[in-house]
């Protein structure tokens, strides 16, 4: 592959591991301070999408939509760890994984009763709606150029909320030691809340960007689920940064693993087992590190 | 506190209850629904998931033709049951045996899913059931896995394939193509036929594309394409993955110097979700809008009339799954029993379906024409005959021991 | 015997006489149909093993169920049948030896990283049967002749026969049951209950845990072979979801719905389990929605409440209305 060709190449990866980051992002706080698993985490990138469908053709205009949306989102987050999330704080994981499956059944179904099963799209909005030429046979659509900002603006106000802000002390303080948190007279319950919330938003908010260019469909979720906790993993559970890496490292892994050509011996790898490339770097890092890069040390 | 729990436990204990007898009880049908001569139909159609809506479209064209037909099937009533495959191979042996074994149902149709449809063979073939599949179109089932009661009447993978690729053949300027398709049996017979087709005009193929299935991470090949600057792109994915497929493109500029076609189910369904990107795609299909016959014309206003929908190439198979088992059942008056003669007079029907006149394969597969279409506006506009009643890949006839 | 030991005893009985006489008055479809239970039923009591009495969560396990039909697929000629007695012991063969390649690597990981480390490697095994042409991918294959139990001339019983198989998968059903009713009263047993407990003390007081966790996961692999190669054997198809983290989760939910830590709660469970999900298919529809299409709901509802208030299953129910104390909420570190 030429030099030209690998630098766009660099640019899919990168991009493609901006929007994992903005997804897998929630998860791994969520777990980091609540000690929560929450495997239906997927199906609010499925939600966030919807959403962004059905109240773009509604109020007719992406930019009104997608605040409703954010806002719509948040509402449901703090429902959900108001009824169900809360009472999993005192459980083990194993309780969490079952009860946030049965979750992913529950949503899957609702989708489908509200929005029925159809394939859905959204049009790019018209001030998006242009492209770069990087050769002479292709260009890359500025919305997808826009997505990453965004990721990358997401990054960086987490990073501030969490480094410089009250809110972040307290976040750090409570995911460090939850009762002594709470002895200090700070509500941990309404922390936790707000942590959900902003966990599962940050996943709507991928749906919802993401969803011009990712069409909309039912099983989304389930597709890039998987994919988030493999980030996760490697990224060390609760880590933001962790995350930020291995999403990046996963972007570039995954596009190159498609269009490289690797033989071993007669035997083809790649680009043939490109599906396996991302589970065999999880393994290859928990075994060398198990808490992942940016893990805390059990 | 104890009595909060007590009492939740009773709940689910009841609920646990409730539902076993319940799943045990519902599970013994046709005891209480009642004997007569009716005749028994299993639809083992996707319901729930992507593949829902052309599920949908397949049972509204089916019971079209039964109610044109006076809604009786060989002079007898038909009592239908519905199974949802929700497009999952693993469930698939234990769906189709409820209806097989349990329903005791005397034909099935199904399904969409290809990993789905050979499944459900294993069971039908075993079970000697009559077997009608409205959609999928794995070689296999027509070919190595072919069975006297296992029968088509949509199309094979290959056909389509094929018929674009005599379309590229015959244009001069197009000197190579690159292929892009999901890694799996569909994808791979999709593309072999339109090799078979096209490579004969002495062009080559650029590159052939993979991904995995059922990913739509589509960017690193995209860019892949940009520089391998293929005279044309042959694709297939259908559809949620076509529709992102087709706008990505779109979006990489790659449209406007690098032409898409593909099988009809690039844009089979997908027009709206795909918005404008799609203008002037060609793909080919044994359908298209616009056939402007009397025949399609009537079906199409029927179907229109009746579910308040257009219809499609999964409405147009289903109609036609009616149409070919009144065509049997008449034959033998109603009675499954006399199997060989219902076998016969399904294998020498001549189908005058909305798609034009078709008839069936050695291997029990549509003999059929395959159209050119053309997207303009959210419709698939026919545009000629690509390749007259074209049969199967030789190949995978000749693996069909029947 | 005390008098609660007693009553389980003939309960036990009971049912499996039940079981015995099922094919005599019921028709072929439920015969089948509990043929399918029985075999989950295994696979649950496999995983209730490294689950309840390990404490190990594995969310990979499916994978060894899935590599025994598959072997028995690829073990299988075209178009003729394999032999029974080479090819169940070769599957069985096969699952214990990926359990003990996988668990050599994962059995160093605990808690939470366990659970995913375990998934990561199922994830892998069921790409490899997916997406290459090892095993006909994602499609799945067939086995498009049963085996053949045949020992020379004595053919004990006919595995085309559905009552022959639902026999057999019974006859694996308590023949596991008392396997590992023997393993769990032996020392080998006590260990493992110690290493759930604090695994910190066995290894202080000299147990070598890592060997008797990895023993563990390879008998659990094992049984779980056996499950896979009856299921291959009963319609003659395998997929690639036989390896899927869905069968993984759903027979996780059997096990923790019908009883964490017990022998016969995974049997119950899988038995609820399956029949909730025949009896949420059959729905009619009622207000004009076909509440029969949406049963992923109920069946999504229900693993939640259960998984809120029933954390010690339904065998939790039952024992607890026999010694008619109320089961704690919290359950063990």
């Amino acid at each position: 592959m030429d030099f030209h060709t690998f630098l766009i190449q660099l640019l899919n990866g990168v991009q493609y591991g901006l929007l994992l980051f903005l997804v897998s992002s929630g998860l791994t706080l969520v777990f980091g301070i609540m000690g929560i698993i929450n495997v239906a985490h997927g199906s609010f990138y499925m939600i966030g999408a919807y959403l962004a469908w059905s109240l773009t053709g509604q109020l007719g205009n992406f930019w009104i939509a997608l605040p409703a949306g954010i806002a719509l989102a948040v509402i449901i987050g703090l429902a959900l760890e108001l009824t169900l999330i809360r009472k999993l704080y005192e459980r083990n994981h194993l309780y969490q994984v079952l009860l946030t499956y049965g979750l992913i059944l529950v949503f899957e179904e609702l989708r489908s009763i509200l929005w029925g099963d159809d394939v859905r799209g959204i049009n790019i909005p018209p001030l998006l709606d242009t492209s770069i030429a990087l050769t002479e046979t292709m260009t890359y659509p500025v919305y997808r150029l826009w997505i990453s900002a965004v990721c990358v603006a997401v990054a960086g106000l987490m990073y501030w909320v969490i480094q410089h802000t009250r809110l972040g002390m307290m976040i750090r303080a409570g995911s460090a030691n939850r009762e002594m948190v709470q002895s200090l007279g700070i509500n941990i319950q309404l922390l936790y809340r707000v942590v959900f919330a902003a966990g599962i938003t940050l996943a709507a908010l991928a749906g919802m960007i993401a969803a011009p260019v990712s069409t909309v469909f039912p099983g989304m979720g389930n597709q890039i689920l998987i994919i988030c906790f493999v980030v996760v993993v490697i990224g060390g559970m609760g880590s933001v940064k962790g995350a930020l890496v291995a999403s990046l490292l996963i972007g570039l892994v995954d596009t190159f693993g498609k269009v490289l050509h690797l033989e071993i011996g007669g035997l083809k790898l790649l680009p043939e087992l490109s599906s396996m490339t991302v589970y065999l770097l999880m393994a290859a890092i928990l075994l060398w590190r198990p808490e992942g890069i940016f893990g805390a040390k059990p | 506190m104890q009595n909060k729990i007590a009492a939740r436990r009773k709940f689910l204990k009841g609920v646990s209850a409730g539902a076993t007898v319940m799943g045990a009880g519902l599970a013994f049908p046709g005891v209480v629904l009642g004997q007569g001569a009716k005749l028994k139909v299993g639809l083992m159609l996707p319901y729930t998931g992507t593949f829902a809506q052309p599920g949908m479209a397949i049972e509204n064209g089916f019971r079209l033709a039964l109610a044109e037909g006076g809604g009786k099937l060989g002079g007898r009533e038909i009592e239908f049951f519905k199974v949802d495959d929700e497009s999952d191979p693993a469930k698939a042996t234990d769906n189709t045996n409820r209806l097989v074994t349990r329903d005791k149902v005397d034909v099935v149709v199904g399904s969409v899913h290809s990993g789905v449809a050979a499944a459900m063979i294993r069971v039908t073939k075993e079970a000697g059931t009559l077997h009608i599949i409205p959609n999928a179109g794995l070689s296999q089932a027509t070919g190595a896995l072919c069975a006297p009661n296992i029968f088509r009447t949509s199309f094979s993978n290959w056909q389509s394939g094929y018929a674009m690729g005599v379309v590229m053949a015959g244009r001069k300027n197009v000197r190579s193509v690159a292929t892009i398709a999901w890694r799996y049996a569909a994808g791979e017979e999709f593309v072999k036929g339109f090799k078979d087709g096209y490579l004969k005009g002495g062009g080559r193929i650029a590159k052939e594309l993979w991904i995995p299935f059922p990913q739509v991470e589509f960017q690193a090949l995209l860019t892949e394409i940009a520089s391998l600057k293929p005279d044309a792109t042959y694709a297939f994915f259908a559809g949620g993955g076509a529709a992102k497929f087709v706008k990505d493109y779109a979006q990489a500029g790659l449209l406007r110097t690098i032409p898409l076609v593909g099988p009809g189910f690039l844009t089979e369904g997908v027009l709206e979700a795909i918005g404008g990107a799609a203008a002037g795609l060609e793909t080919t299909l044994h359908y298209a809008d616009s056939l402007n016959t009397p025949r399609d014309q009537a079906f199409r206003l029927n179907y229109a009339k009746t579910f308040k929908l257009q219809p499609d190439v999964y409405a147009v198979a289903g109609y036609d799954t009616g149409l070919l088992l009144a065509a049997g059942m008449k034959a033998v008056n109603g009675d499954v029993g006399r199997k060989k003669e219902l076998i016969a007079a399904l294998e020498r029907a001549g189908i005058d379906s909305p798609r034009g006149k078709w008839h069936l394969s050695k291997a029990h597969n549509p003999v059929q024409d395959i159209y050119l279409r053309k997207v303009v506006g959210l419709e698939n506009k026919y545009q000629g005959i690509a390749v007259k009643q074209l049969d199967d890949d030789p190949a995978v006839m000749k693996a069909c021991r029947m | 015997m005390t008098v609660s030991a007693r009553a389980h005893a003939v309960v036990l009985a009971l049912a499996l006489l039940a079981l015995l006489a099922l094919p005599v008055f019921a028709e072929k479809f439920y015969v089948q149909f509990a043929a399918k239970i029985i075999i989950m039923a295994i696979l649950a009591m496999s995983l209730d093993l490294l689950l309840g009495y390990t404490g190990l969560v594995s969310f990979g396990h499916a994978a060894f169920y899935g590599v025994a039909g598959y072997t028995l697929a690829m073990a299988t000629p075209q178009y003729q049948a394999a032999n029974f007695w080479t090819s169940f012991p070769l599957a069985i063969g096969v699952s214990a030896l990926a359990a003990l390649a996988i668990g050599f690597f994962v059995v160093r990981t605990q808690g939470i990283y366990f659970i995913m480390v375990t998934l990561a490697f199922a994830q892998m095994l069921f790409f490899l049967f997916y997406d290459t042409k090892i095993a006909g991918g994602n499609d799945g294959i067939y086995i498009d002749a049963r085996p053949v139990a045949k020992l020379g001339e004595w053919q004990p019983f006919n595995l085309d026969n559905f009552a022959h198989v639902y026999f057999l998968a019974l006859f694996f059903l308590v023949a596991v049951y008392l396997l590992l009713r023997m393993l769990l009263r032996s020392p080998f047993g006590r260990v493992i209950a110690g290493i759930r407990v604090n695994e910190q003390r066995m290894r202080s007081l000299g147990f070598p845990t890592f060997r008797y966790k990895l023993a563990c996961f390879v008998i659990a692999g094992a049984i779980a072979g056996i499950a896979g190669y009856l299921s291959a054997v009963q319609f003659g198809v395998v997929n690639p979801e036989m390896l899927g983290w869905h069968l993984s989760a759903a027979v996780m939910m059997m096990v923790i719905l019908g009883g964490m830590g017990t022998l016969t709660g995974p049997v119950i469970g899988a038995a609820v389990w399956m029949l909730l999900e025949l009896g949420f298919q059959s729905l009619p529809a009622a207000a004009g929605i076909d509440l029969g299409k949406h049963w992923h709901l109920f069946m999504g509802g229900f693993i939640v409440l259960a998984t809120l208030w029933l954390p010690q299953g339904l065998i939790g129910l039952v024992t607890g209305a026999f010694k008619g104390k109320a089961a704690a909420l919290k359950d063990e570190a």
